[in-house]
């Protein structure tokens, strides 16, 4: 019986592991989940469907959990193509050689941070981040994920240029909410008293009236940097056929179905190069995220 | 009173745990915090079932993910209870247990990435660990007498099988039908790391302050694990074993250079990958060491000390609720079903809800821990409390507690309390991947920084402070000789 049993056992698990060879060529991405989930699976089942349709391949959004597995999983070729933000972009184009930034949102040729409080703070809107040094001290503060462009890499380092201290130094407690969404949701009900994140994010809830401005109001902006990116490995003509990566290129340069553009929301998609995000690599270097 | 041991055992503790709280980070710094909480309640008693589509199909995945784990888990850790004599396999099973559940997963998705193989080893290799050092232990007991029956010449494999197992049979079952519990609570965390499981629709639905549909998750959770005894019978079990690989979903095919990549690469400290070879290793893994290591290992160590003595206390106020000694049948069985939800909702899930309730600090850790092991610890100290029998004119209330029942089941609860140490502790790391600032936070900023090679050094030295505390967990208890039945 026993022995029966540990048969029956074995054999299942060598059906579980061979299940899993069998698979079509079906072209898979992802995307940073830099917001509330629904809104991501929504958006980017959209945009699935979209390219299926252009490139008669069958086309799948996978959801993740964090901005690294989103870059592993480009790394590991279980994805071919990805939605990244700076940081994770320049990440995962180091660790993949001959992967590509093939288009960018036109607002991401200059994206931006906001600082934003709690208004209990009873701190005001500033131009220059050096004159909020007295209110900001010592308050608690969150960023969004800590793979964020937005929400982590350029905030982290303009407090760093400009009170000369570390984040956890300068504040009294230090988080990380994980999006953008949520740093908004967490600002707002005062969990932290200021928060950086995506202007993007915030303007869309704004427009959409999510946001209780007598709550929470931005208090600084940073200058421009370049931010989000298309990537697509660099091996996927050899799979998909001569041209695919071109044909990948034009479908999301074409894309102008406006629901699924306002989704992300970008006015649309314009070319970009590795070289456009030489600055988010050197930033990335300076503050030690990247070797 | 202090001239016992376990007393001034527990004393000691209480006041280490009380100068810990001195250092501890604990505050509730959301601004209306029990608006957050009301809302939740709120949520689990308006439950939305029909929200996700994805629903059902995660509770079959977290169901097959725990069957096939536990399944792998034990079989392996079976064979390695019976080799468990030689060190080197005993330091081995130590080692891969000392590691939590979720570690395996994060180390295993960056070679094998969305395959239900990373899920599916991500319980197995510590669960097998766990069997090994409890079906040795088991099997140690069993008596020696048949064997000595047995005619010579016997085989050594007839010898085991006819004398050893039967023996054994009903403990082995036992214990391993309730790892198989274990196993869902693990199963279903996994998907806060991106395994197709209940953790993976829990966390976007808390996330987005949808508390209906996490209410509903969470009642489906409970339930399933209240109605086991229903449908885990024996019979059943092979069908389930032989049908739950197909169930993991497909996920995404493994790339088998990942793998190669990940050991020769990935892990491989950055100063022996570049120019400066092993005369950078000094700085590298000194820096790291004061950075992130010991501040990870200072909160760690007192966030554990804390938390464990309030699982003590949760335990102590928790147990007369279930004990026959208190109460008539119907706050007995209201206690039940509280102490089922405290200990059947993982500390991960606890500390989750209440993170994001309370905003950022150890106090939601401190609790999650302690209300769920205090669970646990409540319900089987208050179980056998019932077994106590008092005189006819034993006094009744709160004298009956304090000078009958708890000097009475006091030894074996420090027993079962020493046993989980390790336990609270090898959670408590894994806290740090919410945001709490533990050995896990910075594991989780490592992964997050694509820097393989710190996050294993520090998943190392996190397991080295699980064996250590497990290693002084057994010299305190074999000191005062208590004696306890393992528990997960």
């Amino acid at each position: 019986m026993a022995l029966n049993l540990i048969r029956k056992l074995m054999v299942s698990s060598l059906f579980c592991f061979g299940a899993a060879t069998a698979s079509a060529e079906t072209f898979v991405f992802t995307a940073i989940p830099d917001e509330d989930e629904t809104k991501l699976v929504e958006r980017f089942r959209g945009v699935a469907d979209y390219l299926s349709n252009e490139l008669n391949v069958d086309v799948r959004y996978i959801p993740v959990k964090s901005y690294a597995a989103a870059v592993s999983a480009f790394r590991n070729n279980q994805v071919q193509l990805a939605w990244f933000g700076g940081l994770s972009g320049v990440q995962a184009r180091r660790l993949v050689p001959g992967s590509e930034a093939i288009a960018q949102g036109v607002e991401d040729q200059a994206f931006e941070t906001y600082f934003i409080a709690n208004t209990n703070t009873g701190i005001e809107p500033a131009d220059e981040l050096s004159s909020l040094e007295e209110g900001l001290q010592g308050k608690t503060f969150t960023f969004g994920s800590k793979g964020s462009t937005s929400g982590r890499l350029m905030p982290e380092f303009y407090i760093r240029e400009t009170f000369g201290e570390q984040p956890d130094e300068f504040f009294s407690r230090v988080g990380f909410s994980g999006n953008h969404t949520r740093t908004l949701r967490l600002v707002e009900a005062g969990t932290y008293e200021v928060g950086a994140l995506n202007f993007q994010v915030w303007e869309k809830e704004l427009a959409d009236g999510n946001i209780d401005t007598d709550a929470v109001q931005v208090i600084w902006r940073t200058p421009a940097y370049p931010d989000y990116q298309w990537t697509i490995r660099g091996d996927v003509n050899e799979r998909f056929g001569e041209g695919f990566k071109q044909r990948v290129t034009e479908a999301l340069l074409n894309l102008d179905d406006q629901a699924l553009l306002e989704s992300f929301p970008r006015s649309g998609f314009i070319p970009a190069s590795n070289d456009d995000y030489e600055p988010i690599s050197k930033t990335a270097e300076e503050i030690g995220i990247l070797d | 009173m202090f001239q016992s041991p376990t007393v001034r055992t527990s004393f000691i503790f209480l006041a280490i745990a009380l100068v810990g709280l001195l250092f501890a980070d604990i505050a509730i710094t959301a601004s209306n915090p029990w608006r957050d909480l009301g809302n939740f309640f709120f949520g689990v008693v308006t439950p939305n079932f029909f929200s996700n589509e994805g629903l059902m199909t995660a509770l079959l995945r977290t169901v097959s993910f725990a069957f096939v784990g536990v399944a792998l888990g034990s079989i392996s850790g079976f064979l390695l209870a019976l080799v468990y004599r030689w060190l080197p396999v005993r330091i081995l099973c130590a080692f891969v247990r000392a590691i939590h559940e979720l570690f395996w997963a994060l180390i295993f998705l960056q070679f094998f990435g969305f395959h239900p193989l990373t899920g599916v080893l991500a319980i197995a290799i510590p669960y097998a660990g766990i069997f090994a050092k409890v079906y040795s232990e088991i099997l140690e007991e069993a008596d020696p007498e048949p064997g000595r029956l047995l005619p010579p010449r016997t085989g050594v494999i007839s010898a085991f099988l006819y004398t050893k197992i039967p023996d054994c049979w009903v403990q082995l079952r036992t214990y391993t039908a309730y790892r198989l519990e274990c196993g869902l609570r693990s199963s279903a965390i996994l998907g806060f790391v991106g395994l197709p499981t209940l953790g993976f629709y829990l966390e976007s639905a808390f996330s987005q302050g949808h508390y209906s549909d996490a209410g509903a998750m969470l009642i489906l959770f409970y339930v399933l694990i209240a109605t086991m005894p229903l449908w885990v019978k024996p019979k059943l079990l092979p069908a389930y074993i032989l049908g739950a690989p197909f169930f993991l979903g497909e996920g995404l095919p493994i790339v088998w250079s990942n793998v190669g990549r990940f050991f020769t690469q990935d892990i491989v400290p950055s100063p022996l990958r570049g120019e400066e070879g092993w005369a950078g290793m000094g700085a590298w893994l000194g820096d790291m060491f004061i950075n992130q290591a010991m501040p990870g290992i200072w909160n760690t160590v007192i966030l554990t000390q804390v938390a464990l003595v309030a699982t003590g206390i949760i335990a102590l106020l928790a147990f007369p609720l279930i004990s026959t000694h208190f109460g008539g049948p119907v706050r007995r069985t209201s206690g039940h079903v509280f102490l089922v939800i405290m200990r059947s909702t993982p500390e991960y899930i606890l500390a989750y809800i209440l993170l994001q309730l309370w905003g950022p600090s150890m106090l939601p850790a401190v609790v999650a821990l302690a209300l769920h092991n205090g669970g646990i610890i409540g319900h089987l100290i208050g179980r056998q409390s019932s077994t106590i029998r008092l005189r006819p004119d034993a006094p009744n209330g709160l004298n009956r507690y304090t000078y009958e029942l708890v000097p009475r089941v006091y030894r074996s609860f420090l027993a079962f309390l020493f046993y989980r140490w390790e336990i609270i502790m090898r959670e408590t790391a894994i806290l740090g991947i919410l945001g709490i600032y533990t050995l896990g936070f910075y594991v989780d900023s490592a992964i997050q920084n694509i820097q393989f090679d710190r996050a294993m050094v520090l998943i190392l030295i996190t397991a080295s402070l699980n064996i250590g505390v497990d290693v002084l967990g057994r010299f305190i208890r074999r000191k005062l000789a208590l004696q306890t039945m393992p528990t997960c």
